[in-house]
């Protein structure tokens, strides 16, 4: 009976190691934890000053763009978004983590294997959510339809999430300068403590000579809201009837000295490109940039 | 103790051993996997610059596209707009003078370190020492030092660019008993002890009771492209009602051909 006793316990206690080892034998969590709701003050550029909050229709400030995507900004008007058939046309993920709004983050796990299948931004208002596969699927075939929200891979490196999105449409990008459907944005997910850095960089063959990189902070809001789905978009009036198309011809963009008029700032940088990135071009502005008096105040 | 007392408890011990014989190999085998096992000396703690994740060293250029217009160009007197200032800090951003600067030496206070990563500049930076950092900027003609291995700056005489504590933090904190360390870090740096100066070419201060934090990763990409990417967070308890976070872009580039020092300036 004493042997009996001894055995079970003996049982008990190797169920009990084999099972830990189980536990310790699933694969750990990949990465670091980014799982929450993330809000940013909007300090590097979502609200500063020349960003979204503060954007005019003509500031292409140290953006890189091409011919092309100059020649699209003159006949971009902003009215077109109020055209029934773009009301519900949403952002592209180029927009999404460097846009208004919160940011809510989760991971989306198969649950018998233990991996991750994908981490996901909740969608906002005109944001789509983005799914960033991260099971290793391949993306799509070069001829595959595009959808405004792309498709998204991801990878942990380092321990910062890397994703890579393509097949999106044509869309608006920082500061409301255009990528096209062949523009692939690479985003690095960042975290220091509280801190989430996020930059992106996008390739466009079309609208860019040279990538654009462009990063946005966020700090983690317990208890923040958490979107995961996106409200339903109802068309209504905005002016603009159905049928109509909004647009400059050329030589009638009346926005085109906006950022002269206000800020001081020539037209010639106003346009962008890629010279207007880096700090030698300060030498051009040194005898053309007027600093203004007074502050042009919106509010 | 009787003999069959003592053969219980034999065979019992004997089985209950053998049962948790595998679990206690593991961590043995991680230990060794790291060549930490408990027979080896103890070794010192490898140099900050043995430990480095990243090569930080070398020329970068920033990379101007976000915040153009408030960085490139001087921006108007009382352009303080997307900055959390106190009523007192607006105050003295609305009074701003640049020939006062001028007049008292100090046309270096918008170069100081909290804000002089998100200025247009070129950076050089090499390992002063395996403990140092060195990052000199063009703009300004300005030299930084981070000084790794301690957990409190000396207190000496302020300066713009006051005293730096570095550290390769990494992302997450050590694993548990199966589960990886963790592979990534970056550099941490956090300075005190600046003299008051501005975030902005118009005259926004900041206290000289300022913390800088920075966090520096480096990323490299598929076309040979290697950025630095510089969060940056501010806290002034005399002048900012919250932290104030911007991000700067740093390019690497192949050499010192494009490096082009320039005094401080209070105009331009």
């Amino acid at each position: 009976m004493w042997r009996a006793a001894c055995i079970v316990i003996a049982l008990l206690v190797a169920c009990v190691e084999t099972f830990s080892q189980g536990l310790a034998g699933l694969p750990a969590p990949e990465g670091v934890d980014l799982t929450g709701s993330w809000v940013s003050q909007q300090w590097t550029e979502g609200g500063g000053p020349g960003g979204a909050n503060d954007r005019k229709p003509y500031d292409f400030l140290g953006i890189p763009m091409s011919d092309a995507a100059k020649a699209w900004a003159l006949s971009h008007s902003e009215e077109r978004l109020s055209e029934p058939e773009r009301q519900c046309g949403f952002y592209t993920p180029v927009y999404h983590a460097f846009g208004f709004g919160p940011m809510n983050l989760w991971r989306e796990d198969e649950y018998q294997a233990g991996t991750t299948l994908a981490w996901v931004i909740g969608g906002f208002q005109d944001f789509k959510p983005q799914v960033m596969w991260m099971d290793g699927r391949a993306h799509p075939g070069e001829y595959a339809p595009h959808r405004v929200e792309g498709f998204t891979t991801g990878v942990w490196k380092d321990d910062v999430l890397v994703t890579t999105t393509t097949h999106m449409t044509q869309g608006l990008m920082h500061r409301r300068a255009p990528h096209s459907d062949r523009a692939t944005l690479t985003m690095r997910f960042s975290r220091h403590d509280n801190i989430l850095s996020v930059t992106g960089r996008v390739d466009d063959p079309i609208y860019l000579t040279a990538p654009l990189y462009v990063s946005k902070e966020w700090t983690l809001a317990p208890g923040a809201p958490r979107n995961r789905a996106v409200p339903p978009c109802t068309i209504a009036f905005e002016g603009i009837s159905e049928g109509q198309v909004q647009r400059f011809l050329p030589g009638q963009n009346p926005n085109v000295d906006e950022m002269t008029r206000l800020w001081g700032i020539p037209v010639e940088a106003a346009a962008g490109g890629e010279e207007t990135m880096y700090p030698e071009y300060r030498k051009k502005l040194k005898n053309t940039y007027v600093r203004p008096k007074k502050v042009y105040r919106q509010d | 103790m009787s003999n069959p007392l003592k053969h219980l408890l034999f065979s019992c011990g004997t089985v209950v051993l053998a049962a948790m014989l595998p679990g206690m190999q593991n961590p043995a085998q991680a230990q060794g996997g790291r060549g930490a096992g408990r027979g080896a000396a103890a070794q010192p703690p490898p140099t900050a610059r043995a430990a480095a994740p990243f090569d930080p060293t070398g020329y970068w250029v920033s990379v101007i596209t976000n915040n153009w217009r408030v960085r490139m160009v001087p921006p108007p007197l009382s352009d303080y707009r997307d900055v959390p200032l106190t009523d007192a800090a607006k105050k003295i951003a609305d009074a701003w003078d640049p020939a006062v600067d001028e007049a008292a030496h100090n046309e270096c206070k918008y170069y100081g370190a909290a804000s002089l990563m998100f200025q247009p500049t070129r950076l050089h930076i090499t390992w002063q020492d395996d403990q140092t950092l060195r990052m000199d900027t063009d703009a300004g003609t300005q030299t930084r030092i981070f000084r790794f291995g301690k957990d409190k700056a000396a207190a000496g005489q302020r300066s713009w660019q006051g005293d730096s504590v570095a550290s390769w933090e990494a992302r997450r904190p050590p694993a548990g008993r199966g589960m990886n360390d963790s592979p990534g870090r970056y550099l941490k740096v956090t300075t005190t002890n600046m003299l008051a100066g501005y975030l902005r070419k118009n005259g926004i201060p900041y206290s000289e009771n300022a913390v800088l934090t920075e966090y520096y990763d480096l990323f490299q990409y598929p076309d040979g492209t290697t950025m630095m990417i510089v969060t940056i967070a501010v806290d002034d308890p005399q002048f900012l009602n919250r932290q104030y976070i911007v991000i700067a872009h740093f390019k690497k580039e192949s050499d010192a051909s494009k490096w082009d020092p320039s005094p401080c300036s209070a105009r331009w």
